[in-house]
């Protein structure tokens, strides 16, 4: 299988993003941001960090950049494109995805691992993985979600919301949203379950004497189901 | 010729900036202030003598970048 990680400038999760997908079998390729084409692919991934150095809004310039309409025409095409931290505010600034990543609510960096709630399997991401609840990292000044009552509507009547903030029972109230987002959203869909743009880091939990493992059963999941 | 825009966040969204800019004010003595809201605001200079024509461009410009629709409003002085 075969996936790309786009570098803008300010990206910083792009080569921890590699060194998991090939742990896991991908066959990975960096491609610049400034390229016009992405060389063939199942799978798009665009990075955490700080890409233009979050200038306008977080992920706005990217979301303009060169490379960006091959990967809004390889999404319309039902390939499937990851967007990790950065990369999820990139997608929603795309159009994408619905909403926007706000600062959060009460205006700290957070850098903490943190506890999700898989709240619909029926798609490639999460498939396969038996766990209900994983742990996972966060490190986001902007990780704040919020749309319009109509589009949280319609995220919710098309089982769109991917993952949410809880604790480790899975309880997703008031009590375990880290950030304000709306409905403790940390991760949402496109409509077709191709595209996914989530704020956690599953690259940085893939590795049991460094962080933990709960990153290894999403990338497991993600090439057995490709 | 010269545009001005400011773009605003729409009522309602939370604005966690303005709140804490608010509370600073309170805090300095000037207990009058109830609520502040933060903007951004562009100056850009377009190569184009005719108002009319500019004033649309950049009425394109924030709807494609400058402004989120989704949570910003946007104003052309």
């Amino acid at each position: 299988m075969k996936s790309s990680v786009i570098i803008f400038p300010g990206s910083n999760c792009d080569r921890d993003m590699d060194v998991a997908l090939k742990k896991f079998g991908f066959e990975n390729q960096m491609v610049w941001h400034n390229d016009a084409e992405i060389p063939k692919s199942d799978l798009i991934v665009l990075p955490g960090g700080f890409s233009y150095g979050d200038y306008l809004r977080c992920g706005s310039i990217a979301g303009k950049s060169r490379i960006i309409k091959s990967v809004i025409d390889f999404a319309n095409s039902g390939g499937l494109v990851l967007g990790i931290c950065n990369g999820f505010q990139i997608l929603t600034e795309t159009g994408l995805l619905p909403g926007i990543l706000q600062q959060n609510k009460y205006l700290n960096f957070i850098c903490k691992n943190v506890f999700v709630k898989i709240k619909n399997k029926e798609n490639k991401y999460f498939k396969k993985i038996k766990k209900e609840v994983l742990e996972l990292h966060i490190a986001h000044n902007e990780g704040n979600y919020f749309c319009s009552k109509n589009e949280l509507k319609s995220i919710e009547d098309n089982g769109q919301i991917a993952v949410t903030y809880c604790d480790h029972k899975g309880n997703d109230d008031d009590k375990n949203n880290p950030n304000g987002a709306l409905k403790n959203i940390a991760g949402i869909f496109n409509k077709d379950k191709n595209i996914l743009g989530m704020m956690p880091h599953p690259e940085r939990m893939i590795d049991p004497f460094l962080s933990g493992e709960d990153g290894s059963l999403f990338f497991e999941n993600l090439i057995e189901s490709l | 010729m010269k545009v001005k825009v400011i773009v605003t966040l729409k009522n309602g969204v939370l604005d966690p900036q303005g709140k804490a800019i608010q509370q600073t004010l309170n805090g300095m003595t000037f207990d009058n202030v109830s609520e502040v809201r933060q903007g951004k605001y562009f100056d850009i200079e377009v190569n184009e003598s005719d108002e009319n024509k500019a004033k649309s461009q950049v009425e394109e410009m924030c709807k494609k970048l400058l402004a989120n629709l989704v949570i910003e409003d946007y104003k052309i002085l």
